[in-house]
C-alpha cells in the first residue's frame, strides 16, 4: 500500500516545516486567532455588549481604543469578540464545502459511467461561473441570516473542490493497484476509503485549507453586503457594514475589522503554504552557488592576425556554478570557405563549443578564451555576428517563432543590421526562401511555422542565414530531428549554399557519415577536449586517436554483416566535473597503458594538418606494439 | 457524448477552425441554457411562498394573489418555463417587485454605471500586468536578483490576497479621508471614477502580473528565443516582437477566469462606493426579495461572464492556432 509509508513521512516532513521560520509563524498566528477566538467573548463580551448613551459615535480615544458605535459600544472589544462567530461561521461552511466537494468528486469514481459523466458535466458548467454570482444566487435562495450564509457560502465551494478532487481521483483511479483492487473484487465503499480518499487527502487538505481564507473573505462580504449575519449577532464583515458610512468621521473603525479578514485570511494561506511545502509540492528554494564572475582569464582587447584563419579560438571554455567545465580549454581554427566537422558523443561538449563560438551560451554558463576572434575581430563585441554568422539549430520545429509569420522572421534581419525598409526586406524574404527552394515563397512567407513541414521549417532557417552575407555558418545537429529523405535534402542545401556564398560550415553532428559527407576536415571532441583535428579522408581508414577509432567503429555501414552485433565503445563518458589527471578517454581505452592515467595528453601535431591527443596514436611508432593486440582483438570478437 | 458528435463533425468538416468554433459555440449554449434554467429555477427553490415572502405575512390575500397571477406562478411549471423562456428571448426580463418597473428598464438603466468601472479596470489590468510581470521576468530570468524575485512574489501575493472590497475600503480611508483627493462616494465627476476603478484593478493585477512573469519565463527559455539572439536582435524587439505575442496568449488563457471573476468583484466594490450599478440593484434586489429583478440580474452577470470566456477563448485560439485549435 503506497499511502501507508507516504503518510507516516509526510507527517515527518510537517514537523520539518513546522519548524522553519514560515512553519512557526503559520502556527504561531493560528494559536493567536484560536486563543483570540476562545477567550476573547469571555473576557471582553460584557464590555462588547454595554450600551452608553453618554458616549455615541465617540473617535478613537484612551477609553475606547477604536471608538465608538452609534450605541456606545466599544469597537475594538466588538472586533475581538466577533473572531469566534467569523470562524465559527467559516468552519461550518468549509465543512459543508470539502464534504459536498469530496462527495461529488469521488462520485464519478463510484457511481455509474452514465451519472458519473453527467456529475462531471454539471461541475464543470458549474465551475464556468464566477463564485460571487453563484454565491448570490444561493443566498437569494437560502434568505438573508446567518444559516443561509452558510449553507449559500459552503455550497459555493463545492465545484471548484468537486473539480480538484474529479481530476486527483481520475488520476489515481486509472493506476495498477486501483485496477488490482478491482480485480479482486474490492467493494465501492471500501474502495472509496481505503485507497482513493488516503491518496488524494494531501491535495485536498491544501486546497481546502486555502479555500478555507476564500470562505473567510466571502463570508466576510456577504455580511458586509447586509446578506450574511444579521442584528444583533455580529461578525467582521457585520462590523464593517456597520462602521463604513462612518469612515469619514473615524475611519479606525471600519479598518479594523477589514484588517481582521485580512490578516486571518493570509493566515490561512500561510497554513497552506506549510502544509504545500511539507508535502513537497514547492521545492524549497535550494541555496544557488552564483556563478563567479570573475572565473576565466578576461577576453584579449586585440587578437592577433594570423594565416587567415575566420575563426580562430585558443583555450576556449565553458563554465558552469560550481566550477563544472563542460568545455575545457579548446582551440581550433577554421579557415574562410572551410568547411569543419565537430563529432563527439552526447556531452561530449562539442554543442557548447558551437554555442561559445556564437556567443549563445545560456545562463549560468560563462565563455572564457584566451583569444575567440571571427574575421580578424573579437567575437564578443562584433556587431556584424548578425549578418555574417549564421545558426542553423537541431529543433526546427522550436527554433522558429510560432506567433510570428515566416517571412517576418527573416525579414527582420535585413531591417535590424541592413537597414533595409519593409518592403525590401520583405522583399529579399522572399527570393532567400526561394533560394532554399521553398515553392511558392510569396504564399509561404505569409504563413506560420506551423503550417510548414520540418524540412522546409530548416530550410527557412537556413535562409534566415542567408538573409545577410554569412561568413560563417555553425550548424548544430541539423539534421538529427528530420527523417532520413529530408536529412539528404537539407545537407545538399548546405552544400550548395556554402558553395554559393562562399561562406566556412562549422557541422555539429554525432553522426559521422553526415560529417563524411559534408566536411574537409573533423574535429573529434571528448569529455570537453579535442582529442583529434584530422583530413576528412583519413577519417574512416587513418584515424589515430583510439576514441576516434571507437567512434568509426561504432557507425555501421551498407556492408557491415547485418548478422554481427553492433560494435558500441563500452563504458560512458565522464561528467564534467569528474575529469582528474590523465586521459579523459582512459578507462574506456582498449589501449591503456600506465601513463594515460597519470599525465593528461595534450593535442599535438602529428604530421601536416593533423593533432592528436594521445600519448600512443595508432599507427606512430610510439603506439605500435598495442595497435598489433587491438587488431587482434578486434579480429577474434 | 455532445463533444464526441461535434468532434466527428469537426473532422468531417476538414478544417480544424469549423471544429474548433462549433465546440466552442456548444459549450457556450450548453452554459446560457444552464443559466436560464437556473434563474427560472431560483424562484420555485426558494423555500415557501415567494410572493408572501415578498409581500410580507400581513398582506392583503387578494393582492397576493393578484402579484401571483402577474408572475404566472399559479400555471403548470412547463408553461411557466416556456413563457419564461420565450419572454427572454424577447428581452423581456419580468416586471420588478418592489420598484413596479419592467426589469429590462432597470438594468438598461443601471447596466452603464457598472461598464464604466469594469471597463477602464479590464483595460488597465492589462495594462499594469503585462509590463510589470514581463519586466520582472527580464530582471529575474536565471535566477538572477533572488531578493528582487522575492520581494516581487511578496508584494503581488500580498497584494492578491487582500480581497477587493477591503481594498476598496482601505483605499477610501487613506485617499479620501486621510488625504482627501477624491470624492468617498457615488457617481459625479472624473475623479470619482478613480477609486472604484483602482479597487477593481489592483488584485487582479497583481494576480495576472504573477501569472505574466511565470510565462515570460518559460518563454525565454524557448529555443525561438535563442534563434532571436542569435540573429543580434536589440532587447526590444526580441521582448516585445519574439516574447510578447506567445506569453500573452497562454497569460490569457490563464487569467481569462480573472476577467469573469472581475464582473463579479464590481458587485462588492460597488457597494462600497454607493456606487449606482448593476452590483447595488442586486444586493437592494435580494434585500427586499424583488425576485424577478435578482432573476434578471443573475442573467445579465452569468450571460457576461460567459460571453467574456468565450471570447478569450476565441481571441486566443486567433492569436496562437496551433496549440489552442488542435489541443482542444
Amino acid at each position: 500500500m503506497p499511502h501507508h509509508d507516504h503518510d507516516s513521512s509526510l507527517r515527518h516532513r510537517l514537523g520539518r516545516t513546522i519548524r522553519t521560520p514560515i512553519g512557526v509563524t503559520a502556527l504561531t498566528a493560528c494559536l493567536l486567532v484560536a486563543l483570540v477566538a476562545v477567550l476573547g467573548p469571555v473576557l471582553l463580551g460584557d464590555r462588547a455588549a454595554q450600551v452608553d448613551t453618554d458616549a455615541i459615535n465617540q473617535g478613537s480615544s484612551a477609553a475606547h481604543l477604536l471608538g465608538t458605535d452609534q450605541l456606545g459600544r466599544d469597537i475594538a472589544a466588538r472586533v475581538v469578540v466577533a473572531t469566534r462567530l467569523t470562524l465559527r461561521l467559516t468552519l461550518m461552511a468549509a465543512v459543508i464545502g470539502v464534504g459536498g466537494g469530496l462527495l461529488l468528486g469521488v462520485a464519478p469514481a463510484v457511481v455509474g459511467r452514465r451519472l458519473g459523466r453527467l456529475i462531471t458535466a454539471t461541475v464543470g458548467v458549474l465551475v464556468a461561473f464566477p463564485g460571487l454570482l453563484f454565491l448570490l444566487f444561493l443566498a437569494t435562495i437560502f434568505g438573508v441570516g446567518s444559516t443561509g450564509a452558510v449553507f449559500a457560502v459552503g455550497l459555493a465551494m463545492v465545484p471548484p473542490m468537486a473539480r480538484l478532487v474529479q481530476n486527483l481521483t481520475a488520476s489515481i483511479a486509472g493506476s495498477d493497484y486501483v485496477a488490482a483492487a478491482r480485480i479482486l473484487g474490492v467493494g465501492r465503499f471500501r474502495m472509496v476509503v481505503r485507497h482513493l480518499l488516503p491518496n488524494i487527502a494531501e491535495p485536498s487538505v491544501l486546497f481546502a485549507t486555502q479555500a478555507t481564507g476564500g470562505i473567510l473573505v466571502a463570508f466576510s462580504g456577504l455580511s458586509f453586503l447586509g446578506l450574511g449575519v444579521q442584528p444583533p449577532q455580529y461578525d467582521w464583515g457585520r462590523l464593517l457594514n456597520e462602521q463604513l458610512n462612518r469612515i469619514f468621521v473615524n475611519p479606525a473603525a471600519a479598518l479594523a475589522p477589514g484588517a481582521a479578514v485580512v490578516l486571518t485570511g493570509l493566515m490561512f494561506g500561510l497554513v497552506g503554504e506549510v502544509l504545500a511545502q511539507a508535502g513537497g509540492r514547492r521545492a524549497p528554494q535550494a541555496p544557488e552557488t552564483t556563478p563567479q564572475e570573475e572565473l576565466g582569464t578576461p577576453p584579449e582587447p586585440a587578437v592577433e592576425h594570423d594565416g587567415g584563419a575566420l575563426v580562430r579560438a585558443r583555450d576556449l571554455r565553458v563554465t558552469f556554478p560550481g566550477g563544472r567545465q563542460a568545455v575545457r580549454g579548446i582551440s581550433l581554427d577554421i579557415g574562410a570557405g572551410e568547411a569543419v566537422g565537430l563529432v563527439g558523443e552526447s556531452g561530449s561538449g562539442k554543442s557548447l563549443s558551437a554555442l561559445a563560438l556564437a556567443d549563445l551560451v545560456p545562463h549560468p554558463g560563462r565563455v572564457s578564451a584566451a583569444a575567440l576572434g571571427f574575421d580578424g575581430h573579437d567575437l564578443r563585441a562584433d556587431p556584424r555576428l548578425g549578418t555574417e554568422l549564421a545558426m542553423v539549430f537541431q529543433d526546427p520545429m522550436a527554433s522558429l517563432n510560432p506567433a510570428l509569420r515566416v517571412g517576418r522572421q527573416l525579414a527582420e534581419v535585413a531591417e535590424v543590421h541592413l537597414g533595409a525598409s519593409r518592403a525590401e526586406a520583405t522583399a529579399r524574404a522572399v527570393d532567400r526562401l526561394d533560394a532554399v527552394r521553398i515553392a511558392t515563397p510569396g504564399r509561404r512567407a505569409r504563413q506560420r511555422p506551423h503550417e510548414y513541414s520540418g524540412g522546409m521549417r530548416q530550410r527557412a532557417v537556413i535562409a534566415m542565414g542567408l538573409m545577410g552575407k554569412p561568413k560563417l555558418i555553425i550548424a548544430d545537429e541539423p539534421t538529427t530531428a528530420l527523417d532520413v529523405a529530408v536529412q539528404r535534402e537539407v545537407l545538399d542545401l548546405l552544400a550548395e549554399v556554402r558553395e554559393e556564398s562562399g561562406a566556412a560550415l562549422l557541422l555539429i553532428s554525432h553522426d559521422l557519415a553526415v560529417v563524411a559527407q559534408v566536411c574537409e576536415r573533423v574535429l573529434v571532441m571528448y569529455a570537453g577536449l579535442v582529442v583529434e583535428n584530422l583530413p576528412v579522408t583519413e577519417l574512416l581508414g587513418g584515424a589515430a586517436h583510439p576514441y576516434t577509432r571507437a567512434l568509426v567503429g561504432a557507425v555501421p555501414t551498407m556492408t557491415t554483416d547485418r548478422g554481427t552485433e553492433l560494435a558500441t565503445i563500452p563504458g560512458r563518458p565522464p561528467e564534467p566535473g569528474e575529469t582528474g589527471a590523465g586521459c579523459p578517454f582512459a578507462a574506456r581505452c582498449e589501449r591503456v597503458r600506465e601513463r594515460c592515467h597519470e599525465d593528461t595528453p595534450e593535442l599535438t601535431a602529428l604530421g601536416p594538418g593533423r593533432q592528436v591527443a594521445c600519448w600512443y596514436p595508432v599507427g606512430t611508432a610510439a603506439g605500435r606494439p598495442v595497435a598489433a593486440t587491438a587488431h587482434t582483438a578486434k579480429a577474434t570478437s | 457524448m455532445a463533444t464526441i458528435t461535434m468532434n466527428s463533425l469537426g473532422a468531417r468538416a476538414r478544417n480544424p477552425w469549423v471544429g474548433f468554433v462549433l465546440r466552442r459555440l456548444w459549450r457556450l449554449l450548453v452554459s446560457l441554457a444552464a443559466l436560464v434554467t437556473a434563474a427560472f429555477a431560483m424562484i420555485h427553490l426558494i423555500p415557501g411562498d415567494p410572493v408572501r415572502a415578498a409581500l410580507g405575512t400581513t398582506a392583503d390575500p387578494a393582492m397576493v394573489a393578484a402579484r401571483r397571477e402577474s408572475l404566472g406562478l399559479d400555471q403548470s411549471l412547463l408553461k411557466q418555463y416556456a413563457d419564461f423562456v420565450g419572454n427572454l428571448l424577447q428581452g423581456r426580463l419580468g416586471e420588478s417587485i418592489g420598484a413596479q418597473m419592467p426589469v429590462s428598464e432597470i438594468i438598461s438603466g443601471r447596466l452603464p454605471a457598472t461598464l464604466q468601472i469594469a471597463v477602464p479596470a479590464f483595460v488597465l489590468i492589462l495594462l499594469i500586468a503585462v509590463p510589470v510581470g514581463m519586466t520582472a521576468a527580464v530582471l529575474t530570468k536565471d535566477g538572477r536578483r533572488r531578493r528582487g524575485e522575492l520581494s516581487f512574489t511578496g508584494v503581488t501575493g500580498f497584494l492578491g490576497a487582500v480581497p477587493e472590497f477591503l481594498l476598496a475600503v482601505g483605499l477610501i480611508a487613506a485617499f479620501a479621508v486621510a488625504w482627501p483627493l477624491f470624492p468617498v462616494a457615488s457617481r459625479g465627476g472624473v475623479d470619482s471614477y478613480v477609486l472604484p476603478v483602482l479597487a477593481l484593478t489592483v488584485v487582479p493585477a497583481a494576480s495576472l502580473s504573477r501569472i505574466v512573469r511565470v510565462e515570460t519565463l518559460r518563454v525565454l527559455g524557448e529555443d525561438y528565443m535563442r534563434t532571436a539572439r542569435a540573429k543580434r536582435l536589440p532587447a526590444r524587439l526580441r521582448y516585445l516582437r519574439h516574447a510578447l505575442p506567445n506569453l500573452l496568449t497562454s497569460s490569457l488563457t490563464l487569467g481569462g477566469l480573472l476577467f469573469s471573476s472581475l464582473l463579479a468583484g464590481t458587485v462588492l466594490v460597488e457597494n462600497v462606493f454607493a456606487w449606482p450599478g448593476l452590483g447595488t440593484t442586486i444586493v437592494q434586489a435580494i434585500t427586499e426579495k424583488d425576485y424577478p429583478l435578482v432573476q434578471g440580474v443573475v442573467l445579465v452577470y452569468g450571460a457576461a461572464a460567459l460571453l467574456i470566456t468565450f471570447v478569450v477563448d476565441v481571441a486566443v485560439a486567433v492569436a496562437d492556432p496551433q496549440s489552442t485549435v488542435r489541443g482542444s
